[in-house]
């Protein structure tokens, strides 16, 4: 059984949803990010998503942007989000992590080379924002020939026609993008998402994330009610990007911050069901 | 439908959008479902009798078409090689080739219900051309700009407000033509139920490139009727600069089954391919996907999109149409690249020798025509797309020839 399948099978028997935080790989440096990487399960993490550097992240506001743009300066890159994750199984053989990007630095390390390097490292799962199901068979036949989940979005825009098509080769966990935009933007009520996540669950048995807009404690355990996972990014990032200093580095207290922040929703969506 | 032909080259993209390995639809599954619906509007609309006629109508009327092909026999004399003509696209209405697919684009728009457009703009000259169309059709208009380019291309910014439309500064990234196309594309994520995305060159997600290159085919169209009704035959050479490519491929298509006419593209070499300071994606790039498409781009070994340089706004992105990358990879196409000094020589010949100030963009083909001509004989044909205008470069002319203004 994968990492993601056995932790959300955990969960399950727990009677809870997951807490899914998000950081970018070398924001704001690579020390930084790598004592938040080894930080967040601690903190309460179930799952983690790390952001693979791009110059050109189109599905991203501003926040995860800059994020982008200090983790490049500092020397990001794919093979260095792997170097992470490689680093932080040497401790944690349980956690697991989805790596988060886009397609272009995939296709320039090689997708074959990138699918074996990830897996050893440690990576459970991909999500390629820019890879639709119509453009995913060059990447999701040798990820799934090293055991790495698929994971794809499933936006407020994919109708009932689609949903099927997207769904299929999907594994791992479904991430439903509560918002028809960007990330760090708007977020989506309660009452839109009660109505939208038992449409897709009417087509799958896997567990369903929600991502985009999730920002406080109260809509991470709203999500959860009606979800089995709650992804934060930008809430935290902006954590992360108000401790810095006028040069943009890390001061003392950074990691701290964003760990706190992630206690604070780790508690939320802990007794969200147990409230609900 | 009609039967594919087992020997041509117009027939791309295939059912998926690409053209070899080049094209495809690379975006968030948000924009997938608006992305098909635009392709469905507009296999309807071009089968449509009477939306090519109201476009034509437009064309003629409205634009001005069919835009004149023009012996220049003083810069041919000055070359002392073959014929060069010029296709007149800087006559246009809006002063460049842009509005032929902007029109095109803006009726679809109104077609599929759409009362809001967002457009990307380096120059300004598809931003304007956008604006005028919008303002044509009372449609709300919404153009992105890089920062960067806001600064040096004020008139043209002046033009869009006066044509009323709103244009937004992008400060992400380096603030140029492809900060301004992540930002407008984030717009149609968020607004996909009433916005169109009206996309200035033969690139992005399928449709798009074919839909642009559809519409700029009536330059090639008229050229080849022009050339025969002139010469009795089809010219030897055809040339026209590529930054997105869309002048281009208007240019090319029409003749790609035509294998006695040569084709060159030309690119922006900026401080010359070495320097790594140029435009250059074919030249000085490799295969990737960035904005919905796959095709050349400049990029780092790490997959990082790089930053381009041009002198000219309009050739300042970092990647290239996806046909024309086919047509590099088949070698129907030969590509082939201008430094900035070389364009700023033929944008002063040019001006002096035709009385006609051509766009730098332009001035980047024409210097390629420079280099061509004299090596052909005096009965061989070139055709080169004078695809825009030069008023909105007198600026940065200037600038480089150490003069104020």
């Amino acid at each position: 059984m994968s990492r993601i399948a056995k932790r959300f099978a955990e969960l399950k028997a727990e009677g809870r949803g997951a807490l899914m935080p998000f950081i970018e790989a070398y924001d704001p440096d690579p020390a930084t990010s790598m004592a938040l990487l080894r930080g967040l399960p601690g903190a309460g993490a179930d799952l983690i998503e790390l952001g693979v550097p791009f110059t050109d992240p189109m599905a991203d506001g501003p926040t995860v942007q800059m994020a982008g743009q200090r983790a490049l300066k500092a020397g990001g890159t794919l093979a260095g989000a792997m170097a992470m994750v490689r680093d932080f199984r040497r401790e944690d053989d349980d956690t697991p992590i989805v790596l988060m990007g886009y397609l272009n630095p995939i296709l320039a390390y090689g997708i074959d080379r990138f699918c074996l390097d990830a897996s050893s490292s440690g990576v459970d799962g991909l999500i390629v924002v820019d890879l639709p199901p119509e453009e995913a068979d060059e990447l999701a036949i040798p990820a799934k020939a090293q055991l790495l989940d698929m994971i794809r979005l499933v936006a407020p825009t994919t109708d009932e026609n689609r949903l099927p098509k997207v769904l299929a080769g999907t594994s791992g966990f479904i991430y439903y993008v509560a918002i028809a935009g960007i990330t760090g933007t708007r977020s989506a009520t309660k009452d839109t998402l009660a109505d939208a996540i038992p449409r897709v669950r009417r087509f799958t048995d896997l567990p369903i994330a929600i991502g985009f807009g999730v920002r406080t404690p109260q809509q991470a355990a709203e999500a959860v009610q009606v979800a089995d996972g709650a992804v934060v990014a930008s809430a935290l990032i902006d954590t992360l990007a108000r401790s810095l200093d006028e040069q943009g580095r890390a001061k003392p207290d950074t990691v701290r911050k964003v760990l706190d922040q992630v206690r604070d929703l780790a508690e939320a969506v802990r007794v969200a069901r147990v409230a609900a | 439908m009609n039967k594919p032909l087992p020997n041509t080259l117009r027939q791309g993209p295939d059912g998926r959008g690409r053209f070899g390995q080049f094209g495809g639809r690379y975006v968030a599954e948000t924009l997938m479902p608006v992305i098909q619906e635009v392709e469905q509007a507009y296999n309807a609309a071009r089968n449509d009798p009477a939306f090519m006629a109201e476009w034509r109508r437009l064309l003629k009327d409205y634009v001005g078409r069919p835009s004149p092909l023009w012996l220049c026999e003083r810069l041919t004399e000055h070359l002392g090689g073959a014929k060069v003509y010029f296709k007149r696209e800087e006559l246009n209405h809006t002063g460049a080739h842009k509005i032929n697919a902007v029109l095109g684009q803006i009726m679809l728009a109104k077609r599929m219900g759409k009362p809001r457009i967002i457009a990307e703009t380096g120059a300004g000259q598809h931003g304007v051309a956008t604006a005028t169309a919008c303002a044509l059709f009372g449609l709300k208009c919404i153009v992105y700009m890089g920062a960067t380019d806001v600064e040096r291309q004020q008139p043209n910014v002046f033009r869009m407000k006066l044509l009323g439309a709103e244009v937004i500064p992008v400060t992400s990234g380096a603030g140029t033509l492809k900060d301004s196309m992540n930002e407008a594309m984030r717009d149609w994520v968020a607004n996909v139920s009433d916005t169109y995305y009206c996309i200035g060159t033969v690139a992005g997600p399928a449709p798009f490139p074919q839909m642009v290159r559809d519409f700029q085919c009536v330059i090639g169209e008229e050229t080849k009727q022009q050339i025969l009704l002139a010469e009795g035959r089809l010219p030897d050479a055809l040339v026209c600069a590529v930054g997105g490519g869309s002048s281009a491929m208007g240019l090319f298509h029409p003749f790609l089954d035509d294998p006695e006419v040569a084709i060159y593209g030309v690119e922006a070499a900026g401080r010359g391919i070495d320097s790594g300071e140029h435009a250059a994606a074919i030249a000085g790039g490799q295969p990737g996907v960035l904005h919905g498409n796959r095709t050349y781009l400049l990029q780092d070994a790490h997959g990082q999109i790089q930053e381009a340089h041009s002198i000219s706004a309009g050739l300042d992105y970092p990647g290239i149409g996806p046909e024309h990358s086919w047509l590099h990879e088949i070698g129907r196409a030969t590509y082939v690249s201008v430094t900035d000094t070389e364009a700023l020589e033929a944008f002063q010949l040019c001006s002096r020798l035709e009385g006609i100030i051509p766009a730098l963009e332009s001035a980047h083909g024409l210097a390629y025509v420079m280099k061509l001509a004299p090596t052909l004989d005096k009965d061989k044909i070139i055709v080169l797309n004078l695809s825009g205008r030069g008023d909105k470069d007198i600026f940065t002319v200037a600038k480089h020839l150490g003069e104020t203004l």
